[in-house]
């Protein structure tokens, strides 16, 4: 049987070992990380239906205990070059793993929050990424730069995406969604807390994701302005001045947080930017170019090489997974 | 503050041999800092800097007003060019942050549409028969005293501590909207963090403040304030700056633009006058300093010739905490050595005497 080499541990290069595992394929999947998903381990509740992350995660792992496929952690592939009929990757190590197809699923990077200097990331404690706020609703931690019980929580989402200064044009995707499912989580830790969430408009596009986004506001009683957050500052007693304008109401409008969350959006991991630069498949922004999206989304134009998951463009984790799989068949059908 | 970045950005600033262009304001209101920076710069760094008596306006005030015609702004941007041509300059050094603002959106448009630039020269050569050269660099002064602070501070006679406390003195740094809110690569440390005097004050001893409103217009803002009937909106955007800053209890505010530097202070005495308000704690208002000032202060130059008796936020509580020497019998002692009037003094911002 054939040999595959998977680049890149997240939901989708592991839905993709799974599958071409069970097919009875030869299967290496490489990460960079000491463990597999990274990016799913922090999270608390997955949505639209409040999964538990870590069972997720739990499950996925388990699709790599099969006798096919032998997992590569702590190893990050720099390059990789076509040999033969197959590809040749190469490890930061300089080791050398031969393979007759390769999978790209090297998956983003979130948006760095410093690069928005006006939301004042890193410079005022009681302003967070959601990434910090998943892992404070998983820890059940919900509290301010001085470790009190936040009276008021802010969101603003489309930090460094669909944004003309850091350069992403492109929307992420999940963060309207996320934002939603974290402000219910954290009214459901601390009910009394007051939650807004800052936006330009939400895009509700999946499945549960709009009623989702009507409960928080019948049951939790979260909040929605819409309008973009033009600056953050630090207060004398140590919360977050926020100043937006409500372009419903047509009004500037300045608001005092304990905690102001920063939605942050998707960009191309390192991996992803490298490796498609190394095999000639560079798209917009630094993702992995497909040959078509609608009929050959996880094709490239490089024999033999497929690409699935977040290294294409923002994606769900449902989608990464269906995205993996889609590429497993896609080597199939190569056959 | 938890984190500082904000003086990663850095930018060109020429070491030597500049064109100076004065303010068209700042002579009446901070009438002793234009002097003393061309002091400090032939005197205590040995630079060579010319003071050219033939130049004008920029039309800053004018073109922010919609007063003036882009046209009409270049074509006399172009005309103070060809000043600094005729002297053998390539170094334009605008005191007036609003020039600063004028002189890199001209020369962005310039940059942008070469035929804007042919369209100024043909105007100029009509008007005056003058050439003009672009400036190789262009900076605003407080960008030189910011190069060289380092320089300087061996010289000064003063540091920016408290002489009864011994601790740092607390400063609220205000920088001109136009300094780099419209091309924020033009300013040392870009808009959001700007750099500028607060790398002064540090280098000096001093602590920063940051305080929720650092961003905020000063209130001057062209046509909050030049047509009058729009006036309670540029007092009220100095107020909101003061609330603001109010409970950091700061010693001094530091600027770098001739508007900001007049609205802050004699804003003091309007709220004073209105509310019956100053926003420290003995009542005697916050001083407001120019960069120039202060460099010229803490270098022991006389307060008096730098200008501070026309302050209308007194500053001799400030001197005091320095512990800078001052004849107070000269204050009102005119360049002939006569004694001028002495100024009323006001009810509610008081003068401490």
């Amino acid at each position: 049987m054939k040999s595959v080499s998977i680049i890149g541990a997240g939901p989708a290069g592991i839905e993709a070992a799974a599958t071409l595992a069970k097919q009875g394929y030869t299967v290496a999947v490489f990460e960079k990380s000491s463990s597999p998903l990274k990016n799913i381990a922090d999270k608390a509740f997955l949505f639209p239906n409040f999964a538990s992350a870590a069972d997720i995660v739990e499950l996925m792992n388990k699709k790599l205990l099969n006798q096919n496929i032998t997992m590569h952690n702590d190893t990050e592939i720099v390059d990789m070059k076509r040999e033969g009929q197959g590809w040749k990757i190469v490890d930061s190590k300089g080791s050398s793993f031969y393979s007759d197809y390769v999978v790209m699923a090297t998956g983003y990077t979130p948006f760095d929050a410093h690069r928005k200097e006006e939301l004042g990331y890193g410079i005022y404690g009681g302003v967070v990424t959601s990434l910090e706020m998943e892992k404070m609703i998983r820890y059940n931690q919900i509290v301010n730069s001085l470790g009190e019980k936040p009276k008021r929580i802010v969101f603003l989402q489309c930090v460094g995406s669909r944004d003309e200064k850091s350069g992403n044009h492109y929307c992420s995707k999940v963060c309207c969604v996320t934002a939603v499912k974290q402000a219910i989580e954290i009214k459901r830790q601390l009910p009394d807390v007051e939650a807004y969430v800052f936006y330009m408009d939400l895009r509700m596009w999946g499945q549960h994701f709009e009623e989702l986004y009507r409960q928080s506001q019948q049951e939790y009683g979260v909040r929605y302005v819409r309008g973009r957050i033009s600056e953050a500052s630090g207060t004398f007693d140590g919360r977050v001045q926020i100043k937006a304008e409500d372009t419903l109401m047509g009004l500037p409008l300045k608001m005092t947080t304990d905690l102001l969350v920063l939605m942050v959006g998707m960009e191309a991991s390192e991996g992803t930017r490298c490796l498609a630069k190394a095999c000639g498949i560079c798209g917009d922004y630094g993702f992995a170019q497909s040959v078509d999206p609608h009929l050959g989304d996880c094709l490239t134009d490089q024999q033999n090489l497929f690409i699935c998951g977040a290294c294409k463009r923002p994606m769900s984790i449902n989608d990464a997974v269906n995205d993996g799989r889609s590429a497993a068949i896609a080597i199939m059908q190569n056959e | 503050m938890e984190k500082r970045f904000w003086n990663e950005y850095q930018k060109e600033i020429a070491d030597d041999h500049y064109f100076y262009e004065r303010s068209c304001i700042r002579q009446t209101f901070f009438p002793g800092s234009e002097a003393a920076f061309l002091r400090i710069l032939r005197d205590e760094l040995g630079k060579d800097i010319c003071d050219n008596p033939h130049q004008h306006t920029c039309t800053g005030i004018g073109y922010h007003s919609d007063v003036v015609p882009f046209e009409t702004t270049m074509t006399v941007v172009a005309r103070l060019f060809s000043l600094m041509t005729e002297c053998g300059y390539e170094n334009y050094v605008p005191s007036c942050v609003t020039s600063f603002g004028v002189f890199s959106e001209v020369l962005e448009k310039w940059e942008n549409d070469p035929k804007l630039l042919e369209q100024a020269r043909q105007y100029l050569w009509e008007a005056t028969k003058r050439e003009f050269r672009i400036p190789k660099n262009i900076v605003h002064p407080s960008d030189i005293i910011y190069k060289f602070r380092f320089d300087l501070k061996p010289k000064m006679k003063y540091q920016l501590v408290n002489r009864f406390t011994g601790k740092p003195l607390r400063v609220v740094e205000h920088i001109g909207c136009h300094y780099a809110k419209i091309f924020p690569e033009r300013g040392i440390g870009k808009a959001e963090f700007p750099y500028v005097l607060a790398g002064m004050i540090e280098a000096w001893g001093g602590e920063v403040i940051d305080y929720p409103e650092r961003r905020h217009c000063c209130g001057f803002g062209f046509r909050q304030y030049l047509v009058q009937e729009n006036r309670g909106y540029s007092i009220a955007n100095t107020k909101k700056k003061f609330q603001s800053m109010e409970p950091y209890e700061p010693d001094f505010i530091l600027t770098n633009c001739p508007g900001c530097s007049m609205f802050l202070d004699k804003w003091q005495y309007t709220i004073a006058e209105m509310e019956h308000k100053t926003y420290d704690k003995q009542g005697c208002g916050i001083p407001v300093l120019t960069y120039e000032e202060l460099t010229g202060l803490l270098l022991g130059y006389d307060p008096w010739k730098l200008g501070f008796q026309l302050h209308q936020v007194q500053s001799e509580p400030l001197f005091n905490k320095i512990g800078i020497a001052y004849n107070p019998d000269e204050k009102y002692k005119g360049v002939s050595g006569r004694l001028l009037p002495r100024p009323a003094q006001p009810e509610c911002l008081k003068v401490e005497q």
